[in-house]
């Protein structure tokens, strides 16, 4: 018989960040034993690079604010392809959970009478997002891990999880290894909570980290939970990409904020030349009323460089192709006309990140950014109230789960999103705990994986994973980034599937302890998965929405607009779907209609 | 023409260990996390390194380059001497489990035992009221993105390997976050002087000149600790107070 440890717990989570520690709290004040499992350390989840905030209609600056228009902004935000029912409850849910998060230890920024103060951000009617600095992220997550703590939970770190355990339709567990020495372990849990977080890593222009690789997407799809919506990744329009180390990462919707241009190689400000019809009215229409804006917002109408990230990425992108691009082949994002002071003052870490890593002082230069990777809207299909998945006895929530965020995600929308739907997945997996055991292990499956693992290591030559890995994310970046049409998505498909041959050979040096190489040759499989379901379904969808732009279906389509896309393991095929879009209730589209 | 540069990495864990050279082409704004990954892709994907964001955001990539703790996510190649290999080690404080990577797991064990948040109206779901200049000094120390760069050069921890006299200055911060919320009640004097041993610093800043979050760690957190037990503990007023009071 297999050689490994075996945990058992009532609730088993898998992810540490923001969600699945929200999970852990949820689950322990139902008094369940929780068992959380992490690839990295506790504390570095993905949930740390969040910047901008967490929304929630407190009302602090704006007493007109409430959850109907916090619902009504989400829903638009997301092309109406959102859940209703999960917008609704995360909507009302929001405030309560962003006040108890205070509660357990987190110091957002105060307003002058000392409540929390809230910053305007895309898309939110009313300044909305409870923050703390440009780290909001860092404090809900240090936050959640210490209260986590607290209350008593068993956590395994640097333990990655690949394969999920079944006994017929019901998820029991999940099996894999510790990456400190390579040893396999198996957890069972009464119920299992899935909150693994996106995945961004197929692109070559990402700011996701190297655990954004796919994993929990992928594991739940194989055991043949209902995915949705995973055509929809979104791109955040300013990403670093000068210098080479630096590409990807993050450039604050903040520096657009507080007066930053965008400029094409032509000095240009371009973006005036790319508002929508739809936000026409709403948007300045010289750079003199853009440019009063920031100071005063009451008798100006936002910047064009505010419009959603959806827009701003596509008009970067257009620039770029036309050939009006910068040096390295981005536009230029230039703040410097606001002066030193106030640029170290307002954005104290990108003058930081960008004078000490790119050689840039962005008091006195722009800087170069373009579209990167940023954050999946689709994941798997969760009940809106319970978080259960289409398999019994697994819950999901965070960014693996879809359903809030539709078509495009609200900035400031994923952080209250842990906090409101990993409550709910935590509760309703220890309330499952309470009426079901744990079936016997499922020793074949637990073989089968082991055999997938050490695959790498059965030595001779073989293919490197990296190197696939970066032929997948060209062919990505190529096929299935921010513009697709049917040619470019075929293209990457072919790819994608020669690739998925190769990898069968992938051979690493080395053994099981704390070896990188080995660890990415399984991240290797997953991140060709997911990369799969996210071309075949955006294959699918012929029409331009939120996030989604096909070139050759530039228009919205009235079909789709209905339709949301589903993806399932079937047999041993993909079984895609066009799932009607849960109607509306007619009091809650009285709120949409009464802002439109 | 592409330049190179010769790292010098440790290898091994925490029984035996030698270093190894590997020679990569530098690109510009390259950093010595960077360096890393192109061994692992180019000659050696077993060589272990842990990191995440990549950003300065996590605090993951902890070790120690030519000698001084840092993020490698932050240490330029081009800020260091070419004439000689780069050496990068892990941190000196915790055991290694392999390569770069070692055991940190001592410190999350000292955290489990520090008392959190503790507010008067326990339970209720009121929201809580206070003013900025309140909280600044607070939200300085939750800054932390616990890289441990401080624990690793604290001369307590490092050189005399004292683990079981002082939490060292992340746990300081940690505890100051929470002796100067505004509305906290608990009282945590007697467990910063005898269990997590604040009188053992004496004061060398060490912890500050490598926080890349620049916290004044020593300066607004752990002298700050000092004089609340003091106060508590020495102070010959309070003592005769507590005396005459009946308390301990």
């Amino acid at each position: 018989m297999a050689k490994y440890e075996t945990f058992e717990y009532d609730v088993l989570v898998i992810g540490a960040g923001g969600a699945g520690l929200r999970a852990v709290i949820g689950a322990r004040e139902k008094g369940a034993s929780v068992g959380v499992v992490t690839k990295s350390l506790l504390g570095k989840a993905h949930t740390v690079m969040a910047e901008g905030g967490a929304a929630a209609a407190l009302g602090n600056m704006e007493r007109e604010d409430n959850w109907k228009v916090h619902f009504r902004d989400t829903m638009r935000g997301g092309k109406f392809l959102n859940n209703w029912r999960t917008v609704e409850i995360f909507a009302k849910e929001a405030p309560e959970r962003i006040l108890e998060l205070e509660r357990y230890g987190a110091v957002f920024d105060r307003t002058s009478n000392g409540l929390i103060s809230q910053r305007a951000f895309g898309g939110h009617a009313y300044r909305r997002l409870a923050h703390v600095g440009d780290r909001t992220g860092l404090e809900l997550i240090r936050t959640l891990q210490d209260h986590a703590v607290r209350l008593g939970m068993e956590v395994h770190m640097e333990t990655t999880m690949t394969r999920l355990l079944t006994d017929g339709d019901r998820v029991i567990g999940a099996v894999g290894y510790r990456r400190t020495d390579g040893s396999i372990v198996v957890f069972r849990g009464k119920a299992v909570v899935l909150a693994s977080g996106g995945w961004g890593r197929m692109y070559r222009f990402t700011s996701n980290s190297w655990e954004s690789t796919g994993d929990g997407l992928v594991m739940a799809y194989e055991a043949g939970a209902e995915l949705m919506d995973v055509e929809f990744m979104q791109f955040h329009p300013t990403g670093m990409i000068w210098p080479p180390g630096m590409r990807g990462v993050l450039v604050t919707e903040g520096v657009r904020g507080e007066g930053g241009i965008l400029r094409n190689s032509n000095g240009e400000r371009f973006m005036f030349n790319h508002v929508p019809d739809f936000y026409r009215a709403e948007t300045a229409e010289t750079p003199e009323e853009a440019a009063r804006w920031v100071d005063d917002k009451k008798n100006n109408r936002r910047p064009p460089e505010l419009l959603p990230r959806d827009v701003v990425a596509r008009a970067i992108y257009k620039e770029v192709k036309e050939g009006r691009g910068s040096e390295h082949g981005g536009v230029y994002l230039d703040v410097s006309h606001k002066g030193e002071a106030y640029i170290k003052k307002k954005l104290p870490s990108m003058y930081d990140q960008f004078l000490h890593l790119g050689d840039i002082d962005i008091t006195r230069q722009p800087m170069e950014v373009y579209p990167t990777v940023h954050y999946a809207m689709g994941g798997l299909r969760a009940d809106p109230d319970s978080c259960e998945t289409s398999l019994r006895g697994l819950f999901a929530c965070g960014e693996v789960a879809c359903g809030l965020h539709g078509a495009n995600r609200l900035g400031g929308n994923s952080l209250t999103d842990l906090l409101v739907f990993g409550r709910r997945a935590g509760e309703a997996a220890a309330e499952f705990a309470t009426r079901e055991g744990h079936p016997p292990t499922p020793e074949v499956q637990i073989e089968e994986e082991m055999e997938v693992l050490m695959r790498p290591l059965s030595g001779g030559d073989g293919e490197n994973p990296y190197d696939i890995q970066t032929a997948l994310q060209e062919a990505m970046q190529e096929g299935a980034m921010i513009a697709r049409t049917e040619e470019s998505l075929r293209n990457a498909l072919d790819t994608i599937l020669a690739l998925q041959r190769r990898a069968a050979e992938i051979r690493v040096p080395g053994d099981p302890a704390f070896n990188p190489g080995w660890n990415a040759a399984r991240d290797t499989l997953f991140m060709l998965t997911s990369s799969e379901l996210i071309v075949r379904a955006a294959l699918e969808r012929k029409e331009s929405r939120g996030s989604h732009w096909r070139l050759d279906y530039p228009s919205e389509d009235e079909f789709w607009a209905k339709h949301n896309i589903v993806v399932r393991k079937d047999a041993d095929d993909i079984s895609i779907q066009a799932r009607p879009v849960p109607e509306v209730p007619a009091e809650l589209k009285a709120i949409l209609e009464e802002g439109s | 023409m592409a330049k190179t540069i010769t790292l010098r990495v440790y290898r091994g864990d925490g029984e035996s260990g030698r270093t190894q050279d590997f020679t990569v082409e530098t690109f510009p704004g390259m950093v010595v996390l960077d360096a890393i990954h192109v061994i692992q892709k180019e000659h050696d994907p077993s060589l272990a390194c842990r990191w995440n964001c990549k950003a300065a955001k996590c605090g993951s990539c902890s070790a120690e380059v030519n000698g001084m703790p840092g993020l490698l996510c932050k240490t330029r190649v081009d800020a260091l001497p070419t004439d000689k290999p780069i050496t990068v080690y892990p941190l000196k404080t915790f055991p290694v489990v392999k390569d770069l990577v070692c055991d940190v797991s001592w410190n999350f064990e000292a955290a489990k035992q520090i008392q959190g948040l503790t507010l008067a109206d326990e339970g209720s779901k009121e929201p809580l009221r206070m003013q900025q200049i309140d909280v600044d000094r607070v939200q300085e120390f939750r800054k932390c993105i616990e890289c441990f760069l401080c624990q690793t050069v604290c001369h307590i921890l490092r050189d005399n390997d004292r683990k079981d006299l002082f939490f060292g200055p992340r746990q300081m911060i940690r505890l100051a976050s929470l002796e100067m919320h505004p509305l906290d009640v608990a009282d945590r004097a007697e467990f910063i002087k005898d269990t997590a041993g604040v009188g053992v610093c004496n004061i060398t800043k060490c912890c500050t000149e490598v926080c890349p979050e620049h916290i004044k760690i020593t300066d607004n957190g752990i002298i700050p600790l000092k004089e609340r037990v003091a106060d508590t503990y020495f102070d010959p007023v309070q003592k005769l107070l507590r005396w005459v009071g009946g308390r301990k």
